[in-house]
């Protein structure tokens, strides 16, 4: 599929003229083709409306470096203004996790990687910033999912909470709130059962969960092989949990990973971590420019322009 | 636009010209079902009814029909055979849903009245022996295991030698989650193909592979290469009680023909349900059944 795309952009390139600075229709033609290749990187349809919309106007009537085509020129605007989307105000590794026991809470579908997620951060904090750290897992739902979260603690050299069965979400918050305080912890995480954000039952649990603990940061874990269901999830966990970040797993895998962009536009909170693996150590700062390159699938072209633009 | 537009049931008819089909095709995109399997079927919808006055209801029904005729090849239930045992080798990427779909289909077989044994292929994820335990458990039926770190495709070898000893009709077979472009852990999956065949050549007799509905067009490359390099022989698409429609199954079944087994609808033992063709262009297309 890629390759299609390259060469459909390399048609309309050849067509566009060669003038001074970039027309409307210049630029109308060139999106066109953009339009899908976001599409085809599942950013969200409503948020690549809005984005080509947006670059539209910055592009028409900027200036053509000489010796690139128009349609070079506006691929390498759309990269630039991805990247401006995909980054954050902030610093993406820099939790607030000062206050000690500072919570943690982590939600998400079913599946998307909390878990896994969970120990890694709690490996990173421990190891990178030699943080005392506390894992709670309030999964009480899918089968073996405490025990999964103890293997990975005895793993990575983390303190679990002690499982009680037939504990409810609300009560194991509370006890691991408890723990943390009275054991010196810097930092407790709360790993929550998948759910999905259409489910009443569920969100008002972890809405309740989030009122013992009052969570320091509430990270959103999202598959970064999602489709166009990315809006759905973001807005929904945002406005019924309050989400702080993002981390985007699966990033391992050859997607596309336009998801990256529709949790920005959709939440504006900053994407925090990308997991590159199933091992404890396969966790990283998100990096705006990585994530763009991948999602518009162009690098060459943008890497071509930058030259260009170097040797003016 | 679309959802005020198409939303309606009753409301004045409209012309369908080109901004009406860009409007399902945008429906249709926002299903996951990529732009070009979009534009092709809505193109298909266009012929002979382009400029025509038509209702917003006779609209999406006309497009859940295009829809359903296109899935209707695909819609087959998981075939039986009479070898004993069948092997049903059960394959995916990471949280898909693998695990959770055996628990599903082994309650789903006993309730038929056959014997079934699972094998505990995952032997490196935490905890994911455990939880096929408790799904066994659920649904009655016994879970071979490994310990963890061990290699999968010598406990394959040995629930093949149990379940044709004890004569079971079926050997149900968990792999561990593994993203299609590793090519360590494919290699992985065709060595538990090789070693299963040294036992019965003709098996795994169905090679499952499991699509987990929120995702978007990177399931076609899971289906590309999990078939290229295991073989695939039908489709599972999970998660499709939350509000992600698998569109991407209409381009699955245009451009590799795989047939669609089942559906999962929640994470409860009795969530997973036959592919109905019609149900699922319904529900896609947001036509009232
Ligand atoms: N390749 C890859 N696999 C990952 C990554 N993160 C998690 N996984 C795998 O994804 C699967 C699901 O991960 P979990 O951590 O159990 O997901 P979860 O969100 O806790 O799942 P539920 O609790 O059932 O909702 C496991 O097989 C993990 O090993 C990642 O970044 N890359
Ligand atoms: N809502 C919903 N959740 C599902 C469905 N099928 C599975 N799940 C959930 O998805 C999560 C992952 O399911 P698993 O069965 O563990 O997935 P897996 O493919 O075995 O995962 P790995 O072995 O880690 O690769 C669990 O929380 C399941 O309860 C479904 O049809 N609907
Ligand atoms: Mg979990
Ligand atoms: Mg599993």
């Amino acid at each position: 599929m890629f390759e299609n795309l390259s060469e459909r952009l390399g048609g309309v390139f050849d067509r566009l003229t060669k003038q001074g600075a970039l027309s409307e229709d210049d630029v109308k033609t060139a999106l066109r083709e953009v339009r899908v290749a976001l599409l085809e990187a599942d950013v969200s349809l409503p948020v690549a409306r809005d984005f080509v919309k947006k670059v539209q106007s910055q592009a028409t009537g900027q200036a053509v470096t000489k010796s690139i085509t128009p349609g070079q020129q506006v691929v390498k605007i759309v990269h630039d203004a991805l990247i401006d989307v995909l980054r954050g105000e902030e610093e993406p590794g820099a939790l607030k996790i000062d206050n000690p026991p500072a919570p943690i809470l982590m939600v998400g579908l079913q599946g998307s990687g909390k878990t896994t997620t969970t120990a890694k951060l709690a490996k990173r904090l421990k190891d990178k910033q030699g943080k005392r750290v506390l894992m709670a897992s309030l999964d009480t739902n899918r089968p073996a999912a405490m025990e999964q979260l103890a293997i990975l603690g005895t793993q990575i050299g983390v303190d679990t909470l002690p499982i009680v069965k037939g504990e409810s979400a609300v009560q194991i918050a509370k006890r691991a709130k408890q723990q943390a305080t009275l054991g010196g912890y810097d930092v407790y995480m709360l790993d929550t059962a998948g759910r999905l954000h259409i489910d009443e039952v569920l969100m008002d649990e972890v809405q309740a969960v989030r009122d013992v603990a009052t969570p320091r940061e509430t990270l959103l874990v999202v598959d970064g092989l999602t489709g166009q269901d990315a809006v759905n999830v973001a807005t929904e966990f945002d406005g019924k949990v309050g989400i702080s970040g993002v981390v985007l797993t699966r990033m391992d895998g050859d997607g596309r990973g336009g998801a990256a962009l529709s949790m920005r536009a959709v939440t504006g909170k900053p994407i925090r971590f990308v997991g590159l693996g199933e091992k404890m150590d396969a966790l990283e700062t998100f990096e705006p420019e990585r994530v763009a390159g991948r999602i518009l699938g162009m690098g060459d072209i943008v890497a071509l322009v930058e030259k260009a633009q170097e040797t003016l | 636009i679309l959802g005020r537009m198409i939303g309606r049931d009753t409301g004045p008819r409209r012309v369908l010209d080109d901004d009406m089909l860009e409007s399902l095709e945008e429906l249709l995109i926002q299903s996951d079902m990529g732009v070009e399997t979009a534009v092709r079927v809505t193109a298909n919808l266009a012929e002979g009814r382009y400029g025509k006055r038509l209702s917003v209801n006779e609209i999406k029904q006309a497009l859940a029909d295009e829809i359903a005729r296109i899935m209707e090849p695909v819609a087959k239930p998981l075939p039986l055979y009479p070898s004993k045992p069948q092997v049903v080798l059960v394959v995916g990427v990471n949280g898909s849903g693998k695990t959770t779909t055996i628990g599903k289909l082994a309650s789903q077989f006993r309730a038929a009245g056959k014997t079934v044994v699972i094998a505990a292929g995952d032997t490196f994820r935490a905890a994911a022996v455990e939880q096929l335990q408790v799904w066994g458990e659920r649904a009655g039926v016994p879970v071979m295991t490994a310990p963890e770190g061990s290699d999968p495709a010598s406990l394959a070898f040995d629930a093949m030698t149990r379940a044709q000893q004890e004569g079971a009709d079926l050997l149900m077979i968990d792999t561990a989650g593994r993203l299609q472009n590793r090519a360590d852990l494919m290699e992985e999956l065709a060595k538990i193909v090789r070693v299963i065949r040294k036992k019965d050549p003709e098996a795994p007799h169905n090679t499952l592979l499991v699509l987990d509905a929120t995702t978007g067009q990177n399931a076609l490359s899971q289906v590309e290469t999990f078939q290229k390099l295991a073989d695939v022989s039908g489709l599972v698409m999970t998660k499709l009680d939350g509000t992600a429609r698998g569109g991407v199954l209409v381009a699955l079944a245009d451009r590799f023909g795989l047939p669609i087994h089942a559906i999962g609808v929640g994470e409860q033992i009795d969530d997973l349900q036959p592919f109905d063709p019609e149900d699922f262009a319904r529900a896609l297309t947001g036509v009232e059944a």
